[in-house]
C-alpha cells in the first residue's frame, strides 16, 4: 500500500513520567515518531513498556511529560473529534441505541437529527449493523460492539483511528473477520489508523510500518516497514519470513530487558 | 418436561449461530398445584393473609377491647370509602383525606427531586461542588428529620406546608446521595469516549452524566417517595384538618383504633401503588440496562 507522504502526527522528544510509590517511573522517554497521511501503523511490545501511553496522550487525555505531539502541525492539547479512539472495551454509550452511539459524533457537532442519520446510517452499513439499529449495546457480541465503536468515530469525520488492542478480548473467528473489515474500511476511507497490539502476526498482517517498542524506560527500539504486498495472507512463506525476523528482533530485545516476555504472543 | 427443555436448547443454538444474543424463554408451563404456587402474586398473598388471620385469632384469644378485629376495620374502611355505616364525620370523606395527603407528598417530593437530582449531579462531578457542599450535608444528614418538626412549625406555621416541608426533607437526601453515587460510578471511560467525539465540559452533564447516573437515580426516588409517605403522616399530626395523617391522629384521639388502621392500610397501599409508578416509569427509561428493572 503506497502510503501519502504527507505527515499527519509529528511527536519529538516525547516523555511522560508517573509517580508510582513515590518513585518517578518513565512510561516513556525521548520518543521521536513522525506518521503520514494514510499510514496503518501498529505498536507493538510487552505490557509496561508504554504503548498505549502513547496512544492515549496522542489522544489527548494525558499531557506529556516533555516534548510535543503535534498533528497536522498544531499542537495536541486534548481530546478531539479529528482523532478517533477505539477502546478494547468498547466504551459504548449503553443508554443509546447502535444507531444513536454512531449519531453522537455527528449530534455533538450540531447536525440535525436527519442529516446525523444519514451519516450514520452509511457506516452502520458500512459494518454491517444495519439490521442491528435499534439494538443496545448489551444486546450485542464483542464483534458488534466493536463493530460500532469503529463506525462511531468514522461517522465522527476522524482523520486519525487510536485503537488500542481492539480485537485482544475478542474470539479467534470474530478477530480475523474484523482484521478483515478494518482493512478494507482503512482502503475505503484512507484514514490514518494507529493500532497497538500484543499480537506480531497481528501487525505483520495489518501494517504498513510496525513500531516495536521497549520497557523501562518505554521508548521506540525498532521502526520497520512490511514490505509484504496486499491482500496477505498468513500461512504465506514471506510473510512467515517478515513474522520470524521481527519475532527475534522482538525477542532479542525484550529478554536483554528481562522483562514482560510472556506478554508478546509470537 | 425434558422435551422442553431440548427445545430451549435447540433455539439457544439457532440464535447463538445468527451472532445474536439467545433471550431464553421461560415458563415451561407444567400443570399442577406446586406450579401454580410458585405464581409471584398467589406466593406473595400467604403472609399478608397469615398475619389477618393471626391478627384476628391474638384479638380473639385475648379478649381486648383496644384492638378491633380485622372485619370491624374492613367494615371502617367501607364506611370511609362508600359510607352508609356509621354516618359519622369520616363517612365517605376517604378522597377528601388522600387527595389532601397526595398533593402534600407530591408536592414534596417533586420539589426534592427538582433540587437533589440537579445539585446531585453537579457535587459528583464538579471537585469544587463537592468540597464546599460535603461537610454541610454531612453534618445535616445524620439529623432525623421528625426532630425538624417543630423548626417546620415554626417556618410555616400550623397548615399544610410545615408537612410538605417535612417531606421534601425526607425525599431530598436520598435522592441527592444516590444521585452523586450514580454520577461517581459511572464508568470513566465513557467520559473519554464522549471526548474524542467532540462532547466536552458542560455539555457532557446532559449527555453523560446524567443517563449515566439515572440507574442509581431511580434508586434514590424510590427510596425517596418510600420516605415521603412515611413523614407525610407525621408532617399531617399536627395542625391540619385534613389528610391520611390527620385521620389517624384524629382516631387516636377518639380510641377509634379502627380508624387508625384504616389509614395505616391506606397509606400502605398508596405507598405501593406510587412505589409501582416509579418503577413503571423507571422500566420504561431503563429499557437499555437489564440489569436495573425493579
Amino acid at each position: 500500500m503506497a502510503a501519502g507522504t504527507l505527515p499527519i502526527l509529528d511527536i519529538r522528544g516525547l516523555s511522560k513520567q508517573f509517580i508510582a510509590g513515590g518513585k518517578a517511573v518513565d512510561a516513556l522517554a525521548n520518543v521521536d515518531l513522525m506518521i503520514n497521511k494514510g499510514e496503518f501503523v501498529c505498536l507493538i511490545g510487552a505490557s509496561g513498556c508504554g504503548k498505549s501511553t502513547l496512544l492515549r496522550i496522542i489522544a489527548g487525555f494525558e499531557s506529556a511529560t516533555a516534548g510535543t505531539v503535534a498533528m497536522y502541525g498544531a499542537p495536541i492539547i486534548g481530546p478531539g473529534a479529528d482523532r478517533g479512539v477505539v477502546f478494547q472495551d468498547y466504551a459504548l454509550f449503553p443508554w443509546l441505541t447502535v444507531r444513536d452511539n454512531i449519531c453522537f459524533g455527528p449530534r455533538q457537532r450540531g447536525l440535525s437529527i436527519v442529516h446525523a442519520r444519514a451519516v450514520g446510517d452509511a457506516y452502520m452499513a458500512m459494518v454491517g449493523l444495519t439490521d442491528y439499529a435499534q439494538r443496545f449495546p448489551a444486546q450485542l457480541s464483542g464483534g458488534m460492539k466493536q463493530r460500532v465503536a469503529i463506525a462511531r468515530v468514522l461517522a465522527n469525520d476522524a482523520d486519525m483511528l487510536l485503537m488500542d488492542e481492539p480485537f485482544g478480548a475478542l474470539d479467534a473467528l470474530t478477530r480475523e473477520k474484523l482484521q478483515e473489515d478494518l482493512l478494507e474500511i482503512w482502503q475505503r476511507t484512507g484514514v490514518t489508523i494507529i493500532f497497538v497490539t500484543h499480537s506480531v502476526e497481528e501487525a505483520v498482517l495489518l501494517s504498513d510500518r510496525v513500531i516495536v517498542m521497549s520497557a523501562s524506560p518505554g521508548r521506540i527500539a525498532i521502526d520497520s516497514p512490511v514490505p509484504l504486498v496486499r491482500p496477505r495472507e498468513v500461512s504465506a512463506i514471506d510473510f512467515n519470513a517478515v513474522r520470524r525476523t521481527l519475532t527475534q528482533q522482538l525477542t532479542s530485545h525484550v529478554t536483554s530487558k528481562q522483562r514482560g516476555a510472556a506478554d508478546v504472543i509470537v | 418436561m425434558h422435551s422442553s427443555e431440548n427445545g430451549v436448547a435447540a433455539s439457544d443454538l439457532t440464535l447463538a449461530a445468527h451472532g445474536e444474543i439467545a433471550v431464553p424463554t421461560t415458563a415451561p408451563v407444567a400443570a399442577g398445584v406446586a406450579a401454580i404456587w410458585r405464581q409471584p402474586l398467589l406466593l406473595g398473598a400467604v403472609l399478608p393473609i397469615l398475619m389477618i388471620i393471626f391478627w384476628d385469632q391474638a384479638v380473639r384469644l385475648s379478649g381486648t377491647q383496644l384492638i378491633p378485629r380485622p372485619h370491624a376495620v374492613a367494615l371502617m374502611l367501607w364506611d370511609f370509602v362508600v359510607g352508609g355505616i356509621y354516618d359519622d364525620a369520616y363517612s365517605q370523606t376517604f378522597h377528601i383525606h388522600l387527595w389532601a395527603s397526595v398533593k402534600r407528598v407530591y408536592g414534596g417530593f417533586f420539589l426534592a427531586a427538582l433540587c437533589a437530582i440537579p445539585l446531585g449531579l453537579l457535587i459528583g462531578r464538579v471537585r469544587l461542588m463537592q468540597m464546599l457542599f460535603d461537610p454541610l450535608l454531612a453534618l445535616l444528614r445524620p439529623v432525623p428529620v421528625t426532630a425538624w418538626l417543630p423548626l417546620s412549625m415554626i417556618f410555616f406555621g400550623l397548615g399544610p406546608n410545615a408537612a410538605i416541608f417535612l417531606v421534601f426533607l425526607g425525599a431530598f437526601y436520598p435522592i441527592l446521595l444516590n444521585t452523586v453515587l450514580g454520577v461517581r460510578s459511572a464508568d470513566q471511560r465513557l467520559f473519554e469516549a464522549a471526548a474524542m467525539l467532540g462532547c466536552n465540559g458542560s455539555q457532557q452533564f446532559r449527555a453523560v452524566v446524567l443517563p449515566a447516573a439515572l440507574p442509581t437515580i431511580f434508586t434514590g426516588l424510590r427510596i425517596g417517595l418510600s420516605f415521603s409517605w412515611i413523614l407525610i403522616v407525621v408532617g399531617e399530626m399536627t395542625g391540619v384538618p385534613t389528610g391520611l395523617g390527620a385521620v389517624i391522629m384524629d382516631g387516636r384521639n377518639l380510641s377509634r383504633t379502627d380508624l387508625v388502621i384504616a389509614g395505616m392500610i391506606i397509606i400502605g397501599i398508596a405507598g405501593f401503588l406510587s412505589d409501582r409508578m416509579v418503577v413503571a416509569l423507571n422500566n420504561k427509561l431503563l429499557a437499555w440496562s437489564p440489569q436495573h428493572r425493579g
